[in-house]
């Protein structure tokens, strides 16, 4: 009744190629922002913001980078933990080394150095496609992580190879990492940076650069053929995707976490981005919040459940039931929609424009 | 540089004997590697799915098999019991995941072969719990000497059920009925369907039989490492051997294996210290990139032919 574009007149290019061409949306997202923005900082407490909203913006993040690059260029990577790994000892190296630099730099310098990492491990797309890609991108996973773990130069030499992330500001006292930071503080610096990079990657996709992407993952023989160089085509998304992944793995370290070891990068942390832009949506920038959504807080909801429903299980007991659940209910989602959560919501707006009155 | 470039090779020239030994058991762990990878190839060359599942399934069958034992079965009750098991999971996992999910691009697939991994992985640890248990199944493990050379017998003994199991599978494939109608799948779906071969059914049949190969995998791990969760990350281990020997080849997982394995070994001793040890790690895994960078489709792949 209410989600109607009738009315709603395009008089320009401007206004047809918006990212939102529906006014309903753009109330909608604005919504969306301002609670993000004001309301949750005001309103959620210390457990919801540090263990559940930081790790999902992380998430988030992590995920729009690989989707960018499996789900737009169509490229598949396992090698995400590694420039995570990458990403956050970037910033680490950075922060320790020069002590002046703004947190802002820092986060978008280590991004960028894992983008340059990613370009190298990019090179194999050129000749390698599909699956062996895949593996060829477990030797980055492997390889980062064994740099980061047998070189102690990488973490200023520290006895148990955990860096911790030093106390920085992004101005004055608003400190972001360290024991003075706030939660909410916190929350705010990762929303902000997310909520930018996010509209940044709708707009690439969008653009030539996504456009040369997607071609590239239809078909690279064809798109070759229109005139779409490979090279830069493939090695742009890698070095985007990394960069994107980077920055996720510096915010990790060091707004989320605080202190890591090399270990939390592991091939499992591959997994689950993977999965994230699988059960959101590949080829999907909303499908990568969706996704990273529903893994962050599937775990938290299966470890909670037991209590919910007053059942007393041993905690080995229900880490075997959530592996299977989680098993499960990732063969059901692909079954029932192997398009991912994007698509859902895509059927739902469908609806909801014919809603009430479906005739 | 000289510890990277010269040292290294003066080593292998001055101890040949002491080579030859981390040659030797290089190439036997080579073999073990090549046990999980041939899981792999079976089930890619029949119904091109890159069965993520394959170390979850040597996990599962292994920890059914020495939790039928516990409860006091002989040995080759306990063998057939979970031959049973791995065929009852073939033809669960064609019903409930392959069926639905035809004509899906390959990596849906894929990703659906990581939930059953999962759900393998957290399946068998709930029914037979989580703690390391040793397998014994009669393999002797005392080491033999060949002159100055030390080879482990139990990796011997590996080796040689590797080589049974490939010829077996070989005569398989190329001899009876039903191998051929794999080959048939394996080269053509449509085609082999159209002349009356019923797919769903070689599906489970090629699952079965990955399954198995998994218990034997699973045996011989199992044995050697004890029946324990890390046991699937041997799956991590044995794909650079999949692209290395190619994605479709049953030879290639052998070949695969045996450079790998070999490979990483001679790094890991000669090299390693250079480097600062621990790069058994992700040796195989450059080993198999900078390959493919000269041969995409792998050693023994199919000629990957593209066309617009």
């Amino acid at each position: 009744m209410f989600y109607r574009e009738a009315g709603q007149f395009k008089t320009s290019y401007a206004a047809d190629q918006a990212i939102f061409p529906i006014l309903q949306d753009r109330i909608f997202v604005a919504f969306l922002l301002l609670v993000a923005f004001v309301v949750v900082p005001v309103v959620a407490n210390e457990y919801w913001l540090s263990t559940i909203l930081l790790p999902f913006l992380v998430f988030s993040l992590a995920a729009v980078g690989l989707n960018l690059l499996t789900g737009y260029c169509g490229q598949l990577s396992l090698g995400t933990g590694g420039f995570m790994a990458c990403g956050a000892f970037a910033a680490y190296k950075l922060s320790t080394g020069f002590p002046e630099l703004n947190i802002v730099v820092v986060m978008l310098a280590s991004g960028v150095i894992t983008a340059l990492v990613g370009v190298l491990f990019g090179l194999p797309s050129l000749r390698i496609k599909g699956f062996y890609l895949a593996v060829a991108t477990l030797a980055a996973q492997f390889f980062l992580l064994w740099l980061f773990n047998k070189f102690a130069w990488f973490t200023n030499y520290s006895p148990s190879g955990v860096i911790s992330a030093p106390p920085r500001a992004v101005f004055g006292d608003f400190f972001v990492t360290g024991p003075q930071a706030t939660p909410a503080g916190k929350y705010l610096f990762a929303l902000t940076l997310v909520a930018l990079l996010a509209l940044a990657a709708k707009n690439m996709v969008r653009c030539r650069v996504g456009r040369s992407w997607m071609a590239i993952r239809d078909m690279d023989i064809a798109a070759e053929i229109i005139g779409i160089r490979p090279l830069t085509a493939k090695l742009s998304a890698f070095a985007v995707s990394s960069f994107y992944i980077g920055v996720a793995g510096a915010m990790w370290a060091f707004v989320y976490t605080g202190s890591v070891e090399a270990l939390a990068f592991q091939i499992d942390r591959s997994f689950q981005i993977l999965f994230m832009i699988i059960i959101g949506g590949l080829g999907s920038i909303l499908g990568s919040f969706l996704g990273a959504a529903f893994i962050t807080l599937l775990p938290i909801f299966l470890s909670n459940a037991p209590n919910i429903f007053g059942l007393s299980i041993s905690v080995d007991t229900v880490s075997h039931f959530e592996f299977m659940i989680f098993g499960a209910l990732i063969v059901f989602f692909l079954i029932v929609e192997p398009h991912g959560l994007a698509r859902l919501w895509q059927i739902a707006k469908e609806k909801l424009r014919l809603w009430p009155f479906p005739y | 540089m000289s510890a990277f470039f010269i040292d290294p090779f003066v080593d292998i020239f001055s101890y040949p004997a002491f080579f030859l030994e981390v040659l030797i058991g290089g190439l036997l762990a080579g073999v073990m590697y090549s046990l999980v990878a041939l899981g792999f190839v079976l089930i890619f060359k029949a119904s091109g799915v890159f069965n993520f599942a394959q170390g979850a399934m040597v996990l599962f069958a292994a920890l059914t098999l020495v939790g039928l034992i516990d409860l006091g079965a002989p040995v080759w009750l306990a063998i057939v019991a979970t031959i049973a098991v791995m065929v009852t999971l073939a033809m669960s996992i064609e019903k409930v995941v392959l069926r639905p999910l035809v004509n899906q691009p390959a990596i849906i697939l894929f990703m659906a072969t990581i939930g059953i991994s999962y759900f393998l992985d957290g399946f068998g640890q709930t029914i037979w719990g989580s703690e390391i248990k040793t397998l014994e199944v009669g393999i002797p493990k005392s080491p033999l000497m060949v002159g100055e050379v030390l080879i482990s017998r139990f990796d011997l003994f590996a080796g040689l059920t590797a080589g049974v199991l490939v010829a077996v599978l070989a005569i398989f494939f190329q001899k009876t009925r039903v191998g051929r109608a794999l080959r048939a799948v394996a080269d053509d779906h449509q085609a082999a369907m159209s002349v009356g071969i019923p797919l769903r059914t070689i599906w489970v049949i090629v699952w079965s039989v990955a399954g198995i190969v998994a218990l034997v995998a699973g045996i011989m791990w199992g044995s050697k490492l004890g029946v324990q969760f890390s046991i699937v990350l041997v799956a991590l281990k044995a794909l650079p051997v999949l692209i290395l020997g190619g994605f479709t080849s049953i030879p290639g997982a052998i070949v695969g294996g045996l450079i790998i394995g070999s490979g990483e070994k001679v790094a890991e001793v000669f090299w390693g210290p250079a480097l600062g040890g621990a790069i058994e790690d992700w040796f195989g895994y450059m080993l198999a990139m900078l390959f493919l960078l000269f041969r995409p489709q792998g050693l023994f792949g199919e000629k990957i032919i593209e066309r617009v």
